[in-house]
C-alpha cells in the first residue's frame, strides 16, 4: 500500500504554492491526447500524483461544479491537512487529503514532537472497556506502592499521653510522656529539637497557642500536686539581655530560647488545656472548666455543670468563643464564654474521649467514644447525630480532622489508626504495626499529608495520609498521570473486581476476630429485634435509629 | 492462501495462513512461528486492542489466540460449515462470519455459541462489511443482493440488486464493493444511510478483484486483484485529522515503542467483548423471578395432596395386611406430598414440583414413572 504524499521535490521546476501542485506539462498533454488508450494500460502503483490520470466518472452526471458538493461536510480540515488538487484530463479539479511531512514533523531535533488532536469518539471504539482495564491495573498498582509507615520517632521513656501541633510551624510537634517528659521533634529529621523539663508526673493535656509563640502543658505529678507551665518559645536568635527581666527558670539548647513564663501551682486536677484561636485565653478540664490568661495566675472565669471530672476540651476554630467538653458521665457540653453558665449537653450511653470540630464546617464536631465508635454531630442539633462511623473495635481514644474537614483520623486501645471520611460510616484506611500498642494520641498534619500517632509503646510514628502517595516534588505530567488514575478508578470503583482490590486491608488476626465477633453479635441482634417485631402488634414496637440510639437525652 | 490484512504490531511479525498451518513471518522473510493450533485456516484477523488473532478454517472451527501470552483463548465450532467470509467489527471486537445457508453470525471469545444469528440472504454470503461506527453492517449473498442492515435493530435498512465479491467500508462511510473486473463506490450524501453511487473503477478486462481495503487516514483505496495490487485514489474516504495518541502516520521508533508498551499495559481481556461495549460500568437490570400467587401455590398443593390420596397401594400377601398398617402408610403418603409447601412456607422458596406425570418427563424416562398397580 502506498500512501501519495505530494513530494515538493519532484516538482520543483515550478514554484508551487502549499497544497497546489500543477501538473506537468507533458504529462498533461499525453494525457489529454488518448485518455482512452491510458486507461486501458495496466495500472501500476502510482508514486506521483498523475501517472496514470485518475478517470472519476460521476455515475448520475453532474457538471463541473458539483464535484465537491457531494463531498461530505466534514471534510474541512482542523489540521493543516491540505488538499491537492488533482487535475484530470484536464477538465475537473477534485480534492483528495495530502499531507506535508514539514508541517506534522519537528523541524529540529531539540524542538518537541508535534502532537494533533481530534476528539472525536468514533476514532476511539471500546473506550470504556479500556477505562475499565486501566482503573484495574490502578488499583493493583495502588496497593503494590501503598507504604504509608515512613519511621518512627523514639525517645520517650514512658507511654505518651498527649500532642500538640504548632498552627504556624509545620515541621514540629509537642509531644508529651506520662513520666513528665516534654518534648519538641522536627519531623523531617525525626528527632528531638528540645526537651521541656519541669513536670514531675504524668502530663495530661499540651495545647499551642494559634500565632505559636506559647506552649501550655498541664498534668498531675506523683505527689498529687498538679502543675502548670507557661513556655515561651522563641525560634532563631539567642536574647541574652532579656533573660534577667524574667526571673524564672531559663533554658538554652543551641540556638532556640525557651523561657518558663509562667508556673502555676494548685491543687486542682487537671485532665487537659485547650487554646483559643487567635486569642489570649486557653481553657483547662479538671473538676470544672477554668478560663485562664496567659498573664494572669487565677483563672478569669470558671464553668460547673454537674459533680464529674470533665476529662477533655476542645475550642471552635470558627466561632473563637465557642467550647465543647466531655465528662465522666458520659456527657458533651457545650459552652459559650460570653454567657455566663453553660450552653447545652448531651448525655449518651457511653463515655466520650475526646471531641474534633470541624475546621472546614465549624458546626460539626466528632466524639470519638468508649463504644468503639465515633459520632458526628451538628452543634445547632445535638438529639441526633449527623453520622456515626463504626469500624474500630475497641475504645476510641483520640481524634483530630484534617485541614481539608473531608477525613479525621482516630487512634483506638485496639492498637489501630483509622482515618474516615467525614461523612462516611466505615473507615477508608487502616494503620497498624505489631510494635505499636495502644494509640493515645493522633494529630493530623497541617498540610494534610502526614499522620502523626503517640502509643503506648513510647513511640511517635509518622505516617503518610494516602497510602500509596508519592511524596516529595512530583513532575507536572506524573501528576496529570495519577489524577487520571484516581478519577478512572473512583469512576468505576463500584464493579465488583476493582471494588475488592481497592478495599482489601490486611487485619492483625485479634482485630480481625473481634471485628467478626462483633458483627455476629450485632446480627443477632438485629435478628431478634425482626423477631420480636414480626410477632407482635404491628406499630408497638419501634426501632429507633442508630443515629439517636446511643443518646440518652438532650438537657438545655 | 492469503496474508492478514490487519497486521500485527511490528514486533509481532506478519501472520500468513498457508494451506497447513498459519505461519508468523518477520520482516526479512524468516519464519518465527508456526501455529500450529490454527489447521487449515482461511481467513484471519487481528483484534488489536486485546491482542488476538482469529482464524477461521476449513473444518468451520473459529479459533481466538492471544498473541502477546501465546494461549488459545478459545476454538469453538460453528457447526454451520465451511466458511471463509469473516470480518471483524471494529466498534465492538465482535467477529461477524457469513456461512453458506445465507446466515450471519457474530462471535466473541467468551461463549460457545455465537452472540446473534441473522438470516440476510437466500444463498451463501459472498462478503461482509462492518461500518466503523458500529451500527451498519453491509452483506453481499450469491443471491445478486447487497443488504445494509442496522446492528441496533438487526433489520435490514436497504436491499441492492447487485453481485459483490468484496466490500469494505471506509472511515467516513463510503462503501467499495468489488465484483469481477471492476469496484464501486458508494455514498450517502445526506447521512442517511441511502447509499448511492460515487464512483467507478474498472480494471482491465481479465483481472479478478480479490479484496478492496480502504487506506485508513488516506483517500486511498487498495484493490487486490489477480495480478497484484492496484491503489487508486478516492476524494473523501480517509478521516483527514488524525490524533497523535490513536493513530500517527508520522510516528517516530521512539513513539511507536512507547505505543507497543502502553498498549500491551491496557490490554483488553477477552470477556470484556460484547455486542454493545457501552455496557461496562452499567447498572445491571434486577432480575425479577417469577414468584407464583399465593393461590396457584395453594392449587399446586391441594393437587398434589389429592394425586396422595388417590394413590392404591399394594396388597401384601402372608399376613402383612393390617389395615391400619395400610392406613397409616397411606397418611405417610399425604404428608409427604405435603412438607415441600410447608417447607417453602419456612423458607419462602417457590417449591419445586416433582414431576410425576408421564407427560412432564422426557421420553427416555417416561418408563420409570410410577405405575398405578391394578
Amino acid at each position: 500500500m502506498v500512501l501519495i504524499r505530494s513530494n515538493p521535490f519532484r516538482f520543483n521546476r515550478m514554484p508551487c504554492r502549499p497544497g497546489r501542485v500543477e501538473p506537468c506539462p507533458e504529462r498533461a498533454a499525453d494525457a489529454a491526447a488518448a485518455p482512452r488508450t491510458r486507461a486501458r494500460c495496466a495500472p501500476r502503483c502510482s508514486k506521483t500524483l498523475f501517472s496514470p490520470p485518475i478517470r472519476v466518472v460521476l455515475l448520475g452526471g453532474g457538471s463541473l461544479s458539483s464535484v465537491p458538493a457531494p463531498l461530505p461536510a466534514t471534510h474541512r480540515r482542523a489540521q493543516s491537512t491540505s488538499s491537492c488538487d488533482v487535475t484530470v484530463s484536464g477538465s475537473m479539479k477534485v480534492k483528495v487529503i495530502s499531507r506535508s511531512t514539514e508541517e506534522f514533523t519537528r523541524e529540529r531535533s531539540q524542538d518537541l514532537q508535534r502532537t494533533f488532536r481530534n476528539y472525536d469518539p468514533a476514532l476511539r471504539p471500546q473506550e470504556k472497556a479500556v477505562e475499565y482495564t486501566r482503573a484495574l491495573n490502578a488499583a493493583k498498582l495502588d496497593k503494590i506502592f501503598a507504604r504509608p509507615f515512613i519511621g518512627a520517632m523514639d525517645g520517650h521513656v514512658d507511654g505518651i499521653s498527649c500532642m500538640a501541633k504548632n498552627p504556624n510551624h509545620l515541621k514540629g510537634i509537642f509531644s508529651a510522656s506520662m513520666d513528665g517528659d516534654v518534648r519538641l521533634w522536627d519531623l523531617a529529621s525525626r528527632r528531638t529539637v528540645c526537651q521541656f523539663p519541669g513536670h514531675q508526673g504524668a502530663v495530661r493535656g499540651l495545647t499551642a497557642s494559634t500565632d505559636g509563640d506559647i506552649l501550655v502543658s498541664c498534668g498531675t505529678d506523683c505527689t498529687d500536686f498538679v502543675h502548670l507551665s507557661h513556655w515561651q518559645f522563641m525560634h532563631g536568635s539567642m536574647l541574652s539581655g532579656t533573660f534577667q527581666s524574667f526571673g524564672e527558670r531559663v533554658f538554652i539548647i543551641s540556638c532556640h530560647v525557651i523561657i518558663l513564663l509562667n508556673l502555676i501551682l494548685s491543687v486542682k486536677d487537671y485532665r487537659a488545656v485547650d487554646h483559643q484561636w487567635n486569642s489570649n485565653l486557653f481553657a483547662t478540664a479538671g473538676a470544672q472548666v477554668d478560663i485562664w490568661d496567659h498573664n494572669r495566675s487565677e483563672p478569669v472565669s470558671s464553668f460547673e455543670w454537674g459533680k464529674d471530672t470533665v476529662i477533655s476540651v476542645r475550642f471552635n476554630p470558627g466561632e473563637p468563643n465557642l467550647l465543647t467538653t466531655s465528662a465522666s458521665d458520659r456527657s458533651i457540653t457545650l459552652y459559650d464564654l460570653r454567657m455566663s453558665s453553660p450552653a447545652r449537653k448531651l448525655i449518651m450511653k457511653t463515655k466520650t474521649n475526646a471531641i474534633a470540630w470541624n475546621p472546614m464546617e465549624p458546626m460539626n464536631f466528632t466524639a470519638a467514644n468508649e463504644d468503639s465508635n465515633c459520632y458526628s454531630y451538628d452543634a445547632r442539633k445535638l438529639d441526633e447525630a449527623k453520622c456515626v462511623h463504626q469500624d474500630h473495635v475497641s475504645a476510641v481514644m483520640d481524634i483530630d480532622y484534617s485541614p481539608t474537614g473531608r477525613e479525621f483520623v482516630t487512634g483506638s486501645y485496639d492498637r489501630t489508626v483509622r482515618i474516615f471520611p467525614y461523612n462516611g460510616g466505615r473507615s477508608r484506611e487502616i494503620y497498624h504495626t505489631k510494635r505499636m500498642q495502644r494509640v493515645f494520641c493522633v494529630k493530623y498534619s497541617c498540610d494534610g499529608t502526614y499522620i502523626i500517632s503517640g502509643s503506648d509503646d513510647t513511640n511517635l510514628r509518622l505516617w503518610k495520609a494516602k497510602a500509596s502517595e508519592q511524596l516529595g516534588v512530583i513532575l507536572p505530567r506524573e501528576r496529570k498521570k495519577q489524577e487520571y488514575l484516581d478519577a478512572v478508578k473512583e469512576r468505576y470503583k463500584h464493579l465488583p473486581e476493582v471494588k475488592r482490590i481497592v478495599r482489601h486491608r490486611h487485619l492483625p488476626k485479634p482485630i480481625y476476630k473481634a471485628a467478626t465477633m462483633r458483627r455476629t453479635m450485632i446480627e443477632t441482634e438485629r435478628k431478634k429485634e425482626k423477631r420480636r417485631k414480626a410477632h407482635s402488634a404491628p406499630g408497638s414496637i419501634t426501632t429507633q435509629p442508630f443515629r439517636k440510639r446511643r443518646i440518652i437525652k438532650e438537657v438545655e | 492462501m492469503e496474508v492478514s490484512v490487519n497486521l500485527l504490531p511490528p514486533m509481532f511479525g506478519i501472520p500468513i495462513a498457508l494451506s497447513r498451518y498459519t505461519y508468523i513471518y518477520n520482516k526479512d522473510s524468516t519464519e518465527i512461528h508456526c501455529l500450529k493450533e490454527h489447521e487449515g485456516p482461511l481467513k484471519l484477523q487481528y483484534l488489536d486492542k486485546h491482542f488476538l488473532l482469529v482464524s477461521i478454517n476449513k473444518f468451520g472451527q473459529l479459533i481466538y489466540q492471544d498473541v502477546s501470552t501465546g494461549e488459545i483463548v478459545a476454538n469453538y465450532r460453528t457447526r454451520l460449515g465451511r466458511t471463509d467470509v469473516m470480518q471483524k467489527n471494529p466498534y465492538n471486537a465482535v467477529i461477524g462470519l457469513g456461512h453458506s445457508g445465507g446466515k450471519i453470525t457474530m462471535w466473541k471469545p467468551t461463549s460457545v455459541k455465537p452472540l446473534a444469528t441473522m438470516l440476510c440472504h437466500n444463498g451463501p454470503v459472498a462478503s461482509i462489511a462492518f461500518h466503523g461506527e458500529g451500527h451498519l453492517m453491509a452483506t453481499a449473498g450469491m443471491d445478486r443482493k447487497i443488504k445494509l442492515w442496522d446492528l441496533r435493530k438487526f433489520q435490514v435498512i436497504r436491499s441492492y440488486a447487485g453481485h459483490a465479491k468484496t466490500l469494505d467500508f471506509s472511515q467516513k462511510g463510503l462503501l467499495a464493493v468489488g465484483n469481477g473486473s471492476y469496484v464501486q463506490i458508494w455514498q450517502d450524501s445526506l447521512g442517511n444511510q441511502n447509499y448511492g453511487p460515487y464512483m467507478n473503477h474498472s480494471l482491465v478486462k481479465g483481472y479478478q478483484i480479490e479484496k478492496v481495503c480502504f487506506c485508513p487516514y488516506e483517500d486511498v483505496l487498495g484493490i487486490g486483484h489477480s495480478r497484484g495490487i492496484s491503489t487508486i485514489l478516492v476524494p473523501g474516504s480517509g478521516e483527514p485529522n488524525f490524533d497523535t495518541w490513536v493513530a500517527n502516520p508520522y510516528e517516530t521508533t521512539r513513539q511507536r515503542r512507547e505505543k507497543e508498551v502502553h498498549a500491551l499495559i491496557d490490554k483488553l481481556q477477552p470477556e470484556t467483548i460484547m455486542l454493545d461495549p457501552s455496557n461496562i460500568g452499567t447498572v445491571r437490570p434486577p432480575v425479577k423471578k417469577e414468584r407464583p400467587s399465593k393461590q396457584e401455590i395453594e392449587a399446586e398443593e391441594e393437587a398434589a395432596v389429592s394425586a396422595a390420596k388417590n394413590i392404591t397401594l399394594k396388597n401384601k400377601t402372608k399376613g402383612r395386611n393390617k389395615p391400619s398398617k395400610k392406613l397409616k402408610k397411606k397418611q405417610e403418603e399425604i404428608s409427604r406430598a405435603k412438607r415441600p409447601f410447608l417447607e417453602q412456607q419456612r423458607n419462602g422458596l417457590p417449591v419445586k414440583r416433582l414431576r410425576t406425570d408421564e407427560h412432564d418427563l422426557p421420553r427416555s424416562l417416561q418408563r420409570f414413572v410410577r405405575k398405578k398397580s391394578s
